[in-house]
């Protein structure tokens, strides 16, 4: 038995003409997080699946909690909870009757399966909504019930594929509660996500795959570092002091970056240097509509690691 | 290494058919409504013109062949219900549990249990306040109700490998009536088969459901019954046999 609870070597899978997978390898410790990151298209999905056993690969090996997931399917379908990017829940059903049912699924008995679904609900905050249609909940709602519902058997290893996209900010810090609380308990987790500060918040090490393809594994401390940490974006209030700003952003940090829509991006080392930048701007009396310290957006994780820009440039990349 | 079935899990997936059910009671219609129809129909419409003795005398002639006609019916929605929710993606859960693959269209099947029931119950009720009585004695009566209701239910496969093998809901209700037209009708279900033309009778007496009617018939109106129990009873295994595979193959690559 190894420590590994997760562990893929060279996974392919081609749909048609598409190839899906070309050879990707996945690793995750037990008891830690695992962040897929990449953009829609990249094969994310389809490597959740291929580990959950939705999905059979076409060559490659894959082992979860120790149990191959083309030869022992029914071994790892005992420990893995699944939670996709569509809610998997059935909407002429209550939430009580969608849980309870997975639990009898699970051969819990049958008062023991609605305690654990009492008390999932209760954890989700949907006990008011529990003998409701899951027709009339909500689509945050209907996600945490579907989160609740691959959490009934206690799984030892736990796949969310995107559980974030599509929900508000708030909603998303709840969700990164969960999937600590998760971890706290000994799980395991394997997050698929296209924002990098989702990844950083949460995972071990991150993984980012592309085109089929892992184009970097490394910790988020690490892939930090060859992406260049946090980004300060100001927008002069007047555009006409455009060039100045450059000017005072140059003695920042590195190569400031003009993004020709009247703001400035320049790579920082840290918050610390804020007050400084302020100064500065203050001392050339330059007033700012826009002044923020954020992480790489995924275009821009992509195009330091590959050079180029990602495909969808239109899809607004969100950090 | 596969998951061995399991009765309890079939029944929990039982238990989802029937409470979708009770969210739509209008999928009801088929079994409810519908035998009703058919009755008053074949009766009022056409049953003075079908030469058979008087109409109380076709009424008693035709409750046992409408039992067999409205079962095949009403197999229809169970291939379409089942066409329509493995898109839903609860599927997708059932797939990443534990559980044998047969276990949601045994589920199915289980659930339409009671639906067939539910025609049973209202096609002979019904004809009963049209003047329908059996012969014999209500113990035979519950053996025919049992004896059609094992046969729906392995009907109910040719059903479901239709719903997993076409694309939409729509198409599985054309297929279906293709199938079952000629079924019900090249059947004794409605007239003896005595005036049809030779290739006709050679049909009508290998047709399952004529094999149905002929057992219910001698149930409820008296006359020998082993042999037409026996031949349903070889028609429900080997429906099973075939159909059950074939729908559980459909299943599983379409999932």
């Amino acid at each position: 038995m190894t420590d590994l609870a997760i562990e893929a070597t060279g996974l392919t899978k081609a749909f048609g003409e598409t190839k899906a997978l070309a050879g990707v390898d996945l690793a995750a410790r037990t008891g830690s997080v695992l962040a897929v990151l990449g953009p829609n298209g990249a094969g994310k999905t389809t490597a959740v699946r291929i580990l959950a056993t939705l999905l059979r690969a076409d060559g490659g090996t894959a082992r979860v909690n120790g149990f191959d997931v083309r030869k022992q399917p029914a071994k790892v379908r005992e420990s893995i909870g699944l939670t996709g990017q569509f809610a998997s829940v059935d909407e002429d059903l209550t939430g009580t009757q969608n849980l309870v049912m997975i639990g009898q699924l699970l051969d819990l008995p049958t008062r023991a399966a609605k305690q654990r679904a009492a008390e999932l609900l209760a954890w989700f905050d949907l006990t008011e909504a529990a003998g409701k249609v899951a027709k009339t909940y909500s689509g945050g709602m209907r996600r945490r019930l579907d989160l609740a519902a691959s959490l009934v058997g206690r799984p030892r290893v736990v796949f969310l594929d995107e559980p974030t996209t599509g929900l508000d900010p708030a909603k998303r810090e709840d969700m990164w509660d969960v999937v600590r609380s998760l971890v706290s308990d000994g799980s395991t987790v394997l997050l698929t996500t296209q924002y990098l500060e989702e990844a950083d918040a949460l995972a071990d090490e991150i993984t980012v795959m592309d085109h089929g393809q892992v184009i970097a594994h490394d910790t988020p401390h690490g892939l930090k570092r060859v992406v260049g940490g946090q980004r300060l974006t100001v927008r002069p209030a007047d555009p006409a002091r455009h060039d100045d700003l450059l000017d005072v952003l140059r003695g920042i940090g590195q190569a400031p970056q003009d993004d020709g829509r009247g703001t400035v991006t320049v790579r920082v080392d840290g918050d610390d240097v804020l007050p400084d930048v302020v100064a500065r701007l203050r001392a050339a009396g330059i007033a700012v509509d826009e002044f923020s310290l954020h992480l790489p957006s995924l275009d821009e994780v992509f195009f330091t690691l590959t050079g180029t820009r990602s495909r969808d440039n239109g899809r607004e990349a969100l950090v | 290494m596969k998951k061995r079935f399991s009765l309890r899990h079939a029944l929990v997936l039982c238990k989802r058919n029937l409470i979708k059910l009770t969210r739509t009671p209008e999928q009801l219609i088929d079994v409810t409504l519908q035998p009703i129809i058919f009755l008053v129909l074949f009766l009022y419409v056409f049953g003075g013109a079908i030469e058979h003795g008087s109409r109380s005398e076709y009424l008693q002639f035709l409750v046992p062949g409408l039992i067999g006609q409205t079962i095949a019916m009403s197999s229809i929605s169970i291939g379409q219900n089942m066409n329509a929710d493995i898109g839903n993606g609860v599927f997708d859960r059932f797939r990443s549990l534990p559980i044998a693959r047969s276990v949601p269209l045994v589920g199915a099947v289980l659930a339409d249990f009671f639906r067939y029931l539910l025609l049973c119950v209202i096609l002979v009720g019904f004809g009963y306040l049209l003047g329908f009585r059996i012969a014999t004695n209500p113990l035979l009566l519950f053996a025919a109700l049992g004896l059609s209701i094992c046969f729906a239910l392995s009907f109910a496969w040719v059903s479901l490998w239709v719903g997993m093998t076409v694309r939409t809901a729509g198409a599985v209700q054309g297929v279906m009536f293709l199938l079952i037209f000629p079924l019900s009708f090249g059947s004794n279900a409605f007239v003896p088969a005595a005036t049809m033309p030779g290739w006709l009778q050679a049909f009508v007496s290998v047709n399952p459901l004529s094999h149905l009617v002929s057992a219910v018939r001698a149930l409820l109106l008296g006359g020998p019954v082993a042999a037409q129990v026996g031949w349903t009873f070889a028609w429900v295994a080997g429906l099973l046999v075939v159909f059950f595979p074939l729908a559980l193959r459909g299943y599983i690559r379409r999932t």
